[in-house]
């Protein structure tokens, strides 16, 4: 039982938070697609400049949680949302948009966010240092253990207070976008123009308007995934390029341009990542003596060590690729 | 869009003019080049051209890609990374040691077994030629791939273990490095045409995701297999292929390498450019420039981009082995994205993609203004903290010069940006002559 125990705090927590950050950047990444029709690789930049907003307003204010009995990180997320949405217009007025009005191919959108991304990092690097940084400035991380009410299991299952939040943002977040696709006008003029651009246009929908909120939204989804990915483990200026892969992995097997996908290709990829690098020698401890020799005596089981943990995504978006290029929901654009 | 335009300048070819924009823009390079070598000595500033030499073959690799075909390579580094293991793994002495202790056997009969799996996955995917239904053969094959995966992996892990507390890596070939380049190039050539087969017929973004992602994959794999490459310990001094510099002099040395691979850019760059104007390469243009009439042309589109994107690949290769034993040190952790993929990008955006002479320019300034700017970069910070605390009394922290040089990365994103916007064809364009 302590191995079960074992198993469900390294796959199926674990599992669920990096899913659930995979899930949260995936949609964003496949909300810019499906309107701008690019690949936008500055999002994983967003999401570790987000970050690094709510790490500067925390050292900034580090007694303010303590008034809602909530980690300092948390209550100025808001805030960080504000400010990365802004980031994320501004962005796209100065860089995407004189583009966009020139009609470029999408690959060179695609190089010119892959510009941004440099710049974005390069501005985070100066000033943050190269180094990690905690985003618990004051506060403690609470640390959560739940016994079993078994006489045989030892071990309790672990969960961390940043993951309780993490868990329940996941859930406001995609329970909020669906409300706002399928409810309110905008979100419906969304997909409109995901749909059909021109003819969005003709039946009165203001484009440039929709990009706008595309941005806004984007950008608050970025800022969030990066908090709650720092808040987890500890904030990086250069996360980017290894968040990159996972989270166009999980867009790309969701099917591009399809948000509901986006959620299930990034828990997907984020499962498949913690049951790769998961030891299940582990899981056959207790069988040890009914098992062959060569087996019981294995030692690491793991399919990868968790060096190469990114050969996970990458293995997953060449079989998509390979087998079902629209992904498993049938994504708009190939 | 903007392919429908009935007056294209760029279009109208002037076979007669006096090519007054290379001759300005080269006069500059030059001035350049000379006033380093006035600033830094002669051994610093023929280092420098090596080095920018070697950027110049990746630069051209790059150039064919996105210039002659539109394909948006993203993972540079791992080609560099590739034929920078390849030079290494030639050139370098054997380990006499452990070839002859029976762990090399061991090695070896991993590696058939791994070739094993491969026979027998491959057979069991062909299963549906003697009437095995699909989807079980499609079940049968991921299966048996799986077990032979974990089969190997686990008696790979034990031997490698075993060598590397044993006989710390398994050494070079002791082969002439130029081999290793030639070889290099073939193994970033092979690695290319997997990634296009997967994704080139697909949308060009694809590209662009899954080559960053094999780069940093190539990465990964050459910095934790220690028994290969001594991971992070890294392997140094790699031979030249000419005399080196404890015989000859580091100027001297270092002028004799330049003079390799100024000649393998020259031929190159006369392939390139005869492959350009050639039937070949007005048919690669046509694909670029407008793939649905030249599929129906009957040209094979997938097949010839596959051919440009691993003809690209095999330069990388190459020159990225040309720059590892320049480097004579091979440490997968110097790798770096910016380092090897986005200068390489710069180059070839601001050189002018698809003109080769443009992208070579592009090189050697590109590189000179990157050199040149670590030095400028601290001194115009020591300026300004000897400024600041002289009058304000700043208290300055430590890791300020680190914090200095990341600057860098924000310089070049700027100037990718800079340049798609305001120069997309870059300071020497391509010139695509009408025929008839």
């Amino acid at each position: 039982m302590n191995e079960l125990v074992f198993f469900i705090n390294n796959v199926i927590v674990a599992g669920s938070v990096t899913g659930s950050i995979y899930a949260i950047g995936a949609v964003g990444v496949t909300l810019v697609f499906s309107i701008m029709r690019f690949a936008h690789f500055a999002h994983a930049d967003m999401m570790t400049f987000g970050a690094f907003m709510v790490l500067l307003l925390t050292l900034a204010f580090p007694g303010a949680g303590a008034f809602l009995g909530l980690p300092t990180a948390v209550v100025m997320l808001p805030l960080a949302m504000v400010l990365t949405a802004g980031l994320a217009v501004g962005i796209d007025k100065v860089f995407y948009k004189p583009l966009r009005a020139h009609g470029v191919k999408p690959i060179v959108m695609v190089i010119a966010s892959l510009g941004v991304t440099l710049m974005l990092q390069g501005l985070i690097r100066v000033f943050a240092g190269t180094s990690g940084e905690n985003l618990y400035v004051d506060d403690r991380k609470e640390i959560f253990r739940l016994a079993l009410p078994f006489e045989s299991v030892r071990a309790p299952i672990v969960v961390t207070e940043p993951q309780i939040i993490l868990f329940v943002l996941t859930i406001i977040c995609i329970v909020g976008l669906h409300l706002f696709l399928s409810r309110s006008r905008l979100g419906k003029a969304m997909r409109a123009m995901s749909d059909n651009p021109d003819l969005a246009r003709a039946s009165g929908i203001n484009n440039n308007l929709i990009v706008a909120v595309t941005w806004v939204i984007v950008g608050g989804l970025a800022a969030i995934a990066g908090t709650l990915l720092s808040l987890d483990v500890t904030f990086k200026p250069d996360l980017s390029f290894f968040l990159l892969l996972p989270i166009f992995a999980a867009a790309i097997v969701g099917g591009v341009g399809h948000p509901y996908g986006a959620i299930a290709g990034g828990f997907l990829v984020g499962f498949a990542e913690t049951l790769a690098v998961f030891n299940w020698g582990v899981l056959l401890r207790p069988f040890r003596d009914s098992l062959p020799e060569w087996l019981a005596n294995a030692g690491n089981l793991a399919f990868v060590g968790s060096e190469y943990k990114i050969v996970v995504p990458f293995f997953i978006l060449v079989a998509i690729l390979v087998w079902r290029p629209t992904g498993i929901f049938k994504g708009k654009v190939i | 869009m903007s392919t429908q335009q009935t007056h294209r300048e760029d279009l109208v070819a002037s076979p007669s003019r006096f090519p007054l924009r290379e001759a300005v823009l080269f006069t500059i390079l030059l001035a350049a080049i000379v006033g380093v070598y006035t600033a830094m000595g002669a051994a610093y500033s023929t280092r420098m051209l090596v080095e920018a030499s070697c950027y110049a073959i990746l630069a051209l690799g790059l150039t064919i890609q996105w210039g002659y075909a539109g394909q948006f390579n993203a993972g540079v580094m791992g080609f560099v990374a590739l034929g920078g293991y390849c030079a290494m793994a030639f050139s370098m002495p054997v380990n006499g040691e452990f070839w002859a202790s029976p762990l090399s056997g061991e090695l070896g009969m991993v590696a058939l077994m791994a070739l094993g799996g491969v026979l027998v996955v491959v057979g069991a995917s062909k299963l549906h030629r003697l009437g095995v239904p699909r989807p079980l053969r499609t079940g049968l094959a991921v299966a048996l791939a799986l077990l032979f995966y974990l089969l190997v992996s686990a008696r790979l892990g034990v031997v490698t273990e075993q060598i590397e507390a044993q006989y710390d890596y398994i050494g070079g070939l002791g082969l002439p490095p130029w081999l290793g380049w030639i070889v290099g190039g073939a193994v970033a050539g092979l690695v290319g045409y997997f990634i296009g087969k997967v994704c080139l017929g697909l949308r060009s973004d694809y590209l662009a995701i899954a080559t960053l992602g094999i780069a940093e994959i190539i990465k990964a794999v050459l910095k934790n297999a220690d028994w290969l490459t001594r991971g992070t310990a890294t392997v140094s001094p790699l031979p030249w292929p000419v005399p080196g510099p404890a015989e000859v002099g580091f100027t001297l040395a270092r002028v004799f390498y330049f003079s390799i691979t100024a000649v393998m850019i020259v031929a190159i760059f006369l392939l390139l450019s005869r492959a350009y104007h050639a039937p070949w390469g007005r048919m690669i243009r046509a694909i670029r420039d407008n793939e649905v009439s030249a599929a129906a042309m009957g040209k094979d589109i997938n097949h010839r981009r596959l051919e440009i994107f691993v003809l690209g690949c095999i330069l990388m290769g190459i020159g990225g082995a040309a720059l590892g034993s320049f480097n004579s040190l091979f440490d997968p952790q110097g790798y770096l994205p910016l380092n090897h993929t986005f200068l390489v990008l710069v180059m070839v955006i601001l050189g002018g993609p698809g003109n080769n002479l443009g992208t070579i320019f592009g090189a050697f300034a590109v590189y000179i203004i990157w050199v040149m700017s670590e030095p400028l970069a601290l001194a115009v910070l020591d300026l300004a903290i000897a400024f600041g605390e002289g009058s304000f009394g700043w208290e300055t922290s430590a890791t300020l010069d680190s914090r200095a040089l990341q600057a860098r990365v924000f310089v070049i994103g700027l100037l990718i940006s800079l340049v798609l916007r305001f120069a997309p064809k870059g300071l020497l364009p391509e010139k695509v002559k009408h025929h008839g």
